[in-house]
């Protein structure tokens, strides 16, 4: 979409209100809902995937040394990584200003 | 199917249909859900949805998570829009207008799309044989709107329109078995998951898109926020309420059940009623009551999975 979703007004929408470009919701960025940011310690990792598989936000991504961590501009805080590591590395750290 | 491995989750298709920047609350099984059946699925596919939480999160107006064919309707009648697909597309494809190709239509709704509301067009689906998956995600309850109470909400939780107090003890009717009425249906393929077993549920998925003729898969979604329990215990809670037996994880292909797991040592209900908001008013005899119903129809489920 060339324009930021607040700047799109209703004359500029398709007829039926079709969204022709696809996945389009990834320029809405829910991290910024976020209280608490996931941290991985990369040494403790085993690089499975269950993180991975087990995020509702589709935001955690394998980074180039091979482990997992999360993308912090989709990631929202839920902490579900965290608790499905089945060795521990990931800890929930609170956010600060 | 094989039990939970952790290693194979590497194995898992990378490509994503279902993108981030949706707005399912924190912690939505939900939409972990909807992510592991797209995944399943794959990009030949199109898909109806009812109005419930996951289209109203997927698609707010001019953006969308989707990246296939995606098409909103009412609450009654996304299964009649899929059958129509369905059809529209074969006779297109006969008429030679279009290659000839397999696409998977997919039907999907909430609970209450489900069983309160789209229950009459979805029967009609079924029994008209489309070669159609119709996917329902139940979190028992409009958790859209606010909590309110659905023909799919357990006996004994709390809604707000179901509230507990002291002359209610919450929800009084027990949970409509969506799978069953499907199983009655005489479809060839039935399957309940849970996204708390992304294997087994992808497994089912395929299996459903495999199968020539109607299709129903029920999966069951924890929603942390009418649950009333933590967000980072949505898998947990999908998995106590299959250890517990509460939703018994089998498919039923031409009528013949099997138990696709069996929990290796089952967990007392009230394990699983225990840490949820929703249930914390529960007297001990109303937990035995619990009790006495899930273990009346998992045995049902045993009995029905063991014959040969």
């Amino acid at each position: 979409m060339a324009k930021p979703m607040e700047q799109i007004t209703w004359q500029e929408l398709e007829i039926g209100a079709v969204v022709t470009e696809v996945g389009s919701a990834r320029q809405y960025h829910t991290g910024s809902w976020r209280s608490e940011r996931p941290v991985v310690n990369k040494d403790q990792c085993i690089k499975c995937g269950v993180c991975w598989l087990f995020c509702p936000d589709i935001s955690i991504v394998r980074a180039a040394e091979g482990h997992f961590e999360a993308d912090l501009t989709y990631c929202k805080g839920c902490g579900i990584c965290a608790k499905e590591c089945p060795v521990g590395c990931i800890t929930m750290v609170g956010e600060e200003e | 199917m094989d039990r939970f491995s952790v290693f194979s989750a590497r194995l898992v298709d990378k490509s994503e249909n279902f993108t981030s920047g949706h707005r399912a609350c924190q912690g939505c099984a939900e939409a972990l859900a909807v992510r592991l059946v797209m995944k399943a699925l794959g990009r030949d596919t199109i898909v109806a949805m009812s109005t419930g939480c996951m289209e109203i999160i997927s698609s707010p107006l001019p953006l969308t998570s989707w990246k296939v064919p995606w098409i909103h309707n009412a609450f009654e009648n996304s299964a009649a829009v899929i059958s129509g697909c369905e059809s529209g597309m074969k006779a297109m494809m006969r008429k030679g207008k279009l290659p000839a190709k397999k696409i998977n239509f997919v039907g999907m709704g909430g609970d209450g799309a489900t069983a309160d509301i789209g229950m009459g067009a979805l029967s009609g689906a079924l029994e008209r044989g489309h070669d159609m998956i119709y996917v329902c995600y139940d979190n028992e309850a409009y958790m859209n709107t606010g909590i309110q109470r659905s023909s799919s909400t357990p006996f004994g939780a709390s809604t707000t329109t179901s509230p507990a107090g002291k002359a209610s003890m919450g929800q009084h009717t027990r949970k409509k078995n969506m799978a069953q009425i499907a199983v009655a249906h005489n479809i060839p393929y039935v399957a309940t998951a849970c996204s708390s077993f992304p294997f087994d549920l992808m497994e089912k998925v395929k299996r459903a898109s495999e199968t020539p003729g109607a299709a129903y898969v029920h999966i069951l979604s924890v929603c942390p926020t009418g649950w009333r329990i933590q967000p980072h215990d949505a898998i947990k809670y999908g998995r106590l309420a299959v250890d517990a037996c509460v939703f018994p994880l089998y498919e039923v292909v031409n009528g013949k059940y099997s138990l696709t797991y069996r929990p290796q040592r089952i967990i007392p209900v009230k394990e699983y009623l225990g840490g949820q908001g929703r249930f914390r008013h529960l007297t001990e005899k109303q937990v035995e009551q619990i009790q006495a119903f899930v273990d009346t129809d998992y045995q049902k489920i045993v009995k029905l999975s063991d014959e040969v």
